[in-house]
């Protein structure tokens, strides 16, 4: 999968800086992402990728520069800015399924209260995705109730739920128990074979080797090395994504 | 003894009109309250510094000193009432919003971040993101605060005695004059009319925070 994906450009980003108060966490990041293509954001903790990653649907605001999805500019606040995430799917690392929904209300709350759909319709949507994702038979119970890699994929089926242009999955895995990960992976894997655009924060190595198009390595907020996964894992070139694989690869 | 039972069409009218002003000012209070604390946490900094000032002033004046203002300050600046229980509404609706806005609030930060990130995440919009969302699972745990506030409220209704409301203390004021010789018993006639709306509402209390507890 080392091909690039060709097509419009959905998601880009130009010169984005970003401080919390004196550290600077966002460094002139410029990143394009194409229709299509699946991005891989990795790098050590603190490197500023799970901020890159909310900066995409504005949850951080950004001190200068500017993102764009799909050729429109992110807006400042209110309708607007509401409009433009409902085309952006979002994955937490900590699921934030609404705790007073069932799983089913979970995925029909977007469609009906933001789109506007009929309950029935919108039903039969969600559970079409619940199925799709391996939940259906839970869709009455409420998250509280789930299990974590359950849980996070009502999350993806309630994000998928909108019909986004692009999802963004902010470190999906990390809080999951090791045999629930990959149920998780499968669902991503498989949206990545359909064809969504996504944009994935993770240190899940095997899912960067399996399903990304490119790999991003960020350290200290800067943007340091964007390769094909086969060019970054077996040449990286600089010493600092060198020094990162070999801490992973010493267990 | 006797004084209680040769008062008892007294003491009901009193018991009627205290449960009617706690009703009332009470859904006021949870509604403007309720407002105030949605304002508290929107982005627009006005809303948010006018809140606070509505909650610190109204939270922090004594009730009398509002009670005096809505029964005869308001009256002089052109605002007229023919009862003194509209002063009596607003003194108490007025003082209650504050503390039912503090109570929401806090229940609106007990809700973790990721909910409203979520609910932002999907395309809501403020409005949604705290009807929908929000608000729903911050009102379950403010249920148990909140009936505190009312049952404060019940009480805090005898204030409007004083200024001319025949509601229970006002009544209880009055027999205590016609009947000298029972005062002890004429006072405990009227705590018990008031416990007979306060630990009702004590029990609802209870029971509901069992009801709606909500798991995560």
């Amino acid at each position: 999968m080392t091909t690039q994906v060709s097509g419009d450009e959905l998601v880009s980003l130009n010169g984005v800086n970003k401080h919390y108060g004196q550290l600077h966490v966002l460094k002139d990041i410029n990143l394009h992402v194409r229709k299509g293509e699946v991005v891989v954001v990795i790098g050590p903790s603190g490197s500023g990728k799970s901020t890159l990653c909310r900066a995409i649907n504005r949850l951080e605001t950004i001190d200068d520069g500017d993102i764009a999805i799909d050729g429109k500019k992110l807006p400042e606040e209110g309708k607007d800015l509401a409009r433009l995430r409902a085309d952006v799917g979002m994955v937490f690392q900590s699921f934030n399924l609404f705790a007073h929904k069932t799983i089913l209300e979970n995925v029909t709350l977007g469609p009906i209260k933001v789109k506007g759909m009929a309950k029935a319709a919108a039903e039969k949507e969600a559970m079409a995705l619940l199925e799709r994702v391996g939940v259906g038979h839970q869709a009455p119970k409420l998250p509280a109730q789930l299990s974590g890699g359950q849980q996070q994929r009502v999350a993806i089926a309630r994000a998928l739920a909108m019909k986004p242009k692009v999802m963004l999955f902010d470190e999906p895995t990390s809080a999951l128990d090791p045999e629930m990960i990959n149920e998780v992976l499968d669902v991503m894997i498989q949206l990545a074979k359909e064809g969504m655009t996504m944009i994935v924060v993770t240190h899940e190595m095997g899912f960067a080797r399996k399903a990304a198009d490119r790999v991003v390595f960020m350290a200290d907020g800067q943007i340091v090395e964007d390769a094909t996964p086969e060019e970054f894992f077996t040449n990286p070139k600089s010493a600092r994504a060198k020094d990162f694989l070999s801490k992973l690869l010493t267990h | 003894m006797d004084a209680i039972f040769e008062s008892l069409p007294q003491y009901w009218d009193g018991f009627l009109r205290t449960l009617f002003l706690a009703v009332i000012s009470g859904v006021i209070a949870l509604i403007v309250g309720t407002i105030l604390a949605a304002m508290r946490v929107s982005p627009v900094a006005a809303l948010r510094g006018f809140s606070t000032f509505y909650v610190e002033v109204a939270r922090n004046t004594p009730l009398t000193i509002i009670f005096f203002f809505s029964a005869i300050v308001l009256p002089r600046l052109g605002i007229k009432f023919e009862q003194f229980e509209v002063a009596a509404v607003i003194a108490l609706s007025t003082y209650t919003a504050a503390f039912v806005a503090e109570a929401v609030r806090s229940g609106v930060n007990s809700v973790p971040v990721g909910q409203a990130e979520a609910a932002r995440s999907i395309g809501m919009t403020f409005t949604q993101v705290l009807g929908l969302v929000i608000l729903p699972q911050a009102l379950r745990t403010v249920v148990p605060p909140l009936i505190n506030i009312m049952i404060a409220l019940v009480k805090n209704s005898s204030v409007a005695g004083a200024f001319f409301v025949m509601e229970l203390f006002g009544y209880g004021l009055q027999l205590t004059n016609s009947h000298g010789d029972a005062v002890m018993w004429i006072l405990i006639g009227v705590a018990f009319f008031y416990l007979l709306i306060t630990v009702p509402l004590g029990l609802l209390a209870h029971f509901i925070e069992k009801k709606v507890a909500i798991a995560r």
